[in-house]
């Protein structure tokens, strides 16, 4: 089968996606495949249409790659392609839109409220700030509404702290979220088709639990999988996970965030395409299911051949 | 002609995360100090075709005239192809030797040749030093901000790095002072001070003479070491040249490295350091188990370079020409930067750092300027700690007028988007970055409230 790999781009995690699609093409020649590999730019309509792939590999991540834009090129093209469709990639990336759309299914996410920097700019929010700090306590965490890799999110643990936070967030995204911390487990659950794989649990080094670059950076984070948890919470962690995958209307895969604390699981985020590194937590979570990089590749190209189900 | 196919080649088998586990295993302690890998990744980024990158830090080496490289090149192959071809003496040639004299001359130090070792760039100078002299928790002192090449090669001997803050007028050496004091009081001997005195990276701040005497007089004091790297000290662009510290000391406690990378090109990897002769032997040792030699082709480049006798006249074309840009980037700086920043004014080197109010910070804002297509490195690279996290480093040298008039207009527009934002949501007017003085004798903007020296 002929197979383009998309990677690269212009995202801010352009690095990451680069190393996620050179692991995938590598795994799609072993498997036999013919693979073209495509560092997305202005010539991506141009490249696809004269290399007709019979399906894209998306190994985007970042806005461009995981928002939905380039799977909605693919759906003109009629190309299949792996992962969620552009509306469910739209609505994950968007960590606003997507807590919507968990709320509304009856899930549990964190308080939270979003902003446009309009709403600072020239609706006066920041005389509501103070409101919305009462209504979330402190510490919040203030996050871009797309964004990935944690790039951006910050917790402020006064109110002193918001604005700054703000500032920063605002360089990544032209809207924020201010979400109310909740303490607990960090588990992320990586859902392929229709399944939920092995949970991966993040364990901050030396008490890091603030430092959000710390997840990034080997030895300052441990990551066990599967994680230890009794049957009931796994089930119930899975569960949950599961039900957020379908209310964002996610198919082929993707990787659930949730924080496990003393009120049962509260959802954080859901990544319509996950790392697929070889430090990243989905390959991890698919090796603990006691499946190869190459069978986890392959069955990810199964699920995006499949026929649409209606 | 025929086709000569490319050479097959091994496509290696995924790693797995236990096989990470097993190699994790097995690394030295020494590996673990990394850096946030996202922000790696957003360096990464820079190196875009449509991005005006004054991330750099890179000479400009379009005005090397291709015609005198190539005879240059063409009489080494005819005259010398053996030798230049083969193993080279560890130190280095006697005639390369001859040009780092000639070169250290041009600044008015006197240096016996048999003290100079020529190393693969100045960076392998830092490495054979904290090689020689750096056991794992021994003290190194350093600025703040510090070239941040440094900071990997002292993290990697395990050193703990001790910053000391610098002003207008380069490290503050009084606060130098105290600190020392404090160490010996603790029982504790640092091994040495690196600084770079003249046009630093990434501040771009010269240290005065004054400060300059007492640095020499403390390292006599307390009997230790000197690092003075000075790889820019020949890029002038106005006042008075200063003695460096290895003329003022003599050499006894003063290690001095130099480098042809500013001067000729980076893409040689000649460099060289000069130390008194017990600390020299070490270094040699260290330098044989590293590499063996210098490439000896690029010695005898630099030998021909010398001989046609025109070194002087390409630094000074190159001083003309950087002297505009930093001018450029100067003017551009006032008209684009919000009022709230401050950068400094350097009189040569290649660097402009600039600090912005406390509530920006940089890393996050290069995320923002990166989408306006436009770099700049954030000045926590240069800090062993937290500080920094609102400064940039700014390149003049690599890039033209026209780039650096533009990328400063981005950069500037970005900042401006950020301090009007921060005003709408405290209604607070920003602070400056510091309280003007006329007379520019206050301390840099670099220094953070409250901040200490270590």
């Amino acid at each position: 089968m002929k197979v383009a790999v998309l990677k690269g781009g212009r995202s801010l995690e352009r690095g990451v996606s680069l190393r996620s699609g050179a692991r995938v093409e590598d795994a799609l020649e072993r498997l036999g495949h013919r693979v073209v590999a495509l560092d997305v730019g202005a010539d991506l309509v141009k490249r696809l249409e004269a290399e007709a792939p019979d399906v894209a590999f998306v190994a985007m991540h970042g806005i461009g790659g995981e928002d939905g834009t380039a799977q909605e090129l693919l759906e003109v093209l009629g190309i299949p392609f792996t992962g969620p469709g552009a509306a469910a990639c739209a609505r994950c990336m968007d960590k606003s839109q997507a807590k919507h759309a968990i709320r509304e299914a009856g899930l549990p996410t964190p308080d939270w409220f979003a902003f446009s920097q309009t709403a600072f700019r020239e609706l006066g929010a920041a005389d509501a700030l103070g409101r919305l700090e009462g209504a979330l306590g402190f510490p919040l965490v203030v996050k871009p509404s797309r964004g990935g890799s944690s790039l951006g999110v910050k917790f402020a643990a006064a109110a002193g702290e918001v604005p700054q936070a703000l500032v920063a967030a605002f360089s990544y995204d032209d809207r924020v979220v201010l979400e109310r911390f909740v303490g607990g487990r960090e588990l992320a659950v990586s859902v392929l088709g229709d399944e939920a794989l092995p949970i991966v649990e993040a364990i901050p080094e030396r008490g890091d639990s603030y430092d959000f670059e710390a997840r990034y950076e080997i030895g300052r984070t441990r990551f066990v999988c599967p994680a230890e948890l009794d049957e009931a919470q796994r089930a119930e962690v899975a569960e949950v996970a599961l039900a957020t995958y379908r209310a964002l209307g996610c198919s082929g895969f993707a990787r659930v965030d949730l924080i496990l604390g003393a009120d049962g699981p509260r959802v954080l985020e859901a990544n319509a395409i996950p790392g697929l590194t070889d430090t990243s937590l989905l390959p991890q979570a698919a090796e603990a299911a006691g499946m190869s990089f190459e069978r986890l590749v392959e069955r990810i190209l199964e699920l995006a051949l499949e026929p649409a189900v209606a | 002609m025929s086709e000569v196919p490319p050479p097959p080649h091994r496509r290696r088998a995924h790693t797995s995360t236990r096989d990470l586990e097993r190699y994790a295993g097995l690394f030295a302690e020494r590996t673990t100090v990394m850096r946030s890998s996202a922000m790696r990744d957003l360096m990464a980024i820079t190196a875009r075709p449509e991005v005006i990158s004054l991330a750099g830090g890179l000479p400009d080496t379009s005005t090397f005239p291709p015609k005198s490289f190539a005879a240059q090149m063409t009489r080494i192959a005819q005259e010398s192809a053996a030798e230049a071809l083969q193993y080279g003496p560890t130190e280095g040639f006697e005639e390369t030797k001859d040009c780092i004299v000639e070169v250290m001359g041009a600044e008015g130090m006197l240096v016996d040749p048999h003290d100079v070792i020529v190393t693969t760039g100045g960076q392998q100078a830092i490495d054979l030093i904290c090689k020689t002299l750096v056991d794992p928790g021994d003290v190194v002192i350093c600025e703040a901000p510090t070239y941040p090449g440094a900071v990997p090669v002292f993290c990697s001997y395990q050193a703990e790095v001790i910053q000391v803050e610098c002003d207008q007028d380069g490290m503050l050496v009084d606060e130098l002072e105290l600190l020392l004091e404090r160490l010996r009081g603790e029982g504790r001997r640092p091994k040495f001070v690196y600084s770079v005195p003249s046009f630093q990276n990434p501040a771009g701040v010269t240290m005065s003479l004054p400060r300059r005497r007492r640095l020499v007089e403390l390292a006599r004091l307390h009997e230790l070491l000197v690092i003075e790297d000075n790889p820019y000290g020949l890029l002038r662009y106005g006042g008075e040249p200063l003695p460096p510290l290895y003329q003022l000391d003599g050499g006894d406690f003063v290690v001095y490295v130099g480098t042809f990378s500013k001067i000729l090109s980076p893409g040689i990897r000649l460099g060289w350091a000069v130390a008194p002769p017990p600390v020299m032997e070490k270094i040699v040792l260290g330098k044989q188990a590293a590499d063996l030699c210098t490439s000896t082709l690029t010695q005898y480049f630099v030998r021909e370079y010398f001989a046609e006798g025109r070194w002087r006249q390409y630094v000074a074309d190159l001083v003309e020409l950087y002297r505009e840009r930093r001018d450029t980037m100067l003017a551009a700086l006032a008209e684009h930067f919000p009022a709230a920043a401050t950068w400094t004014e350097p009189q040569g080197g290649l660097f402009i750092w600039a600090t912005l109010p406390e509530y920006i910070d940089t890393g996050d804002l290069l995320a923002k300027a990166l989408r306006a297509d436009v770099a700049f490195v954030p000045g926590q690279a240069a800090y062993i700690d937290e500080r920094g996290r609102n400064s940039m480093r700014l390149n003049f040298s690599g890039v033209t007028e026209s780039e650096i008039r533009e990328g400063v207009r981005r950069i500037g527009a970005v900042i401006s988007e950020q301090v009007e934002l921060y005003r709408a949501l405290t209604g607070e007017e920003a602070a400056p970055a510091r309280a003007a003085d006329p007379d520019g004798a206050d301390v840099l903007p670099f220094r953070k409230a409250g901040g200490g020296s270590a």
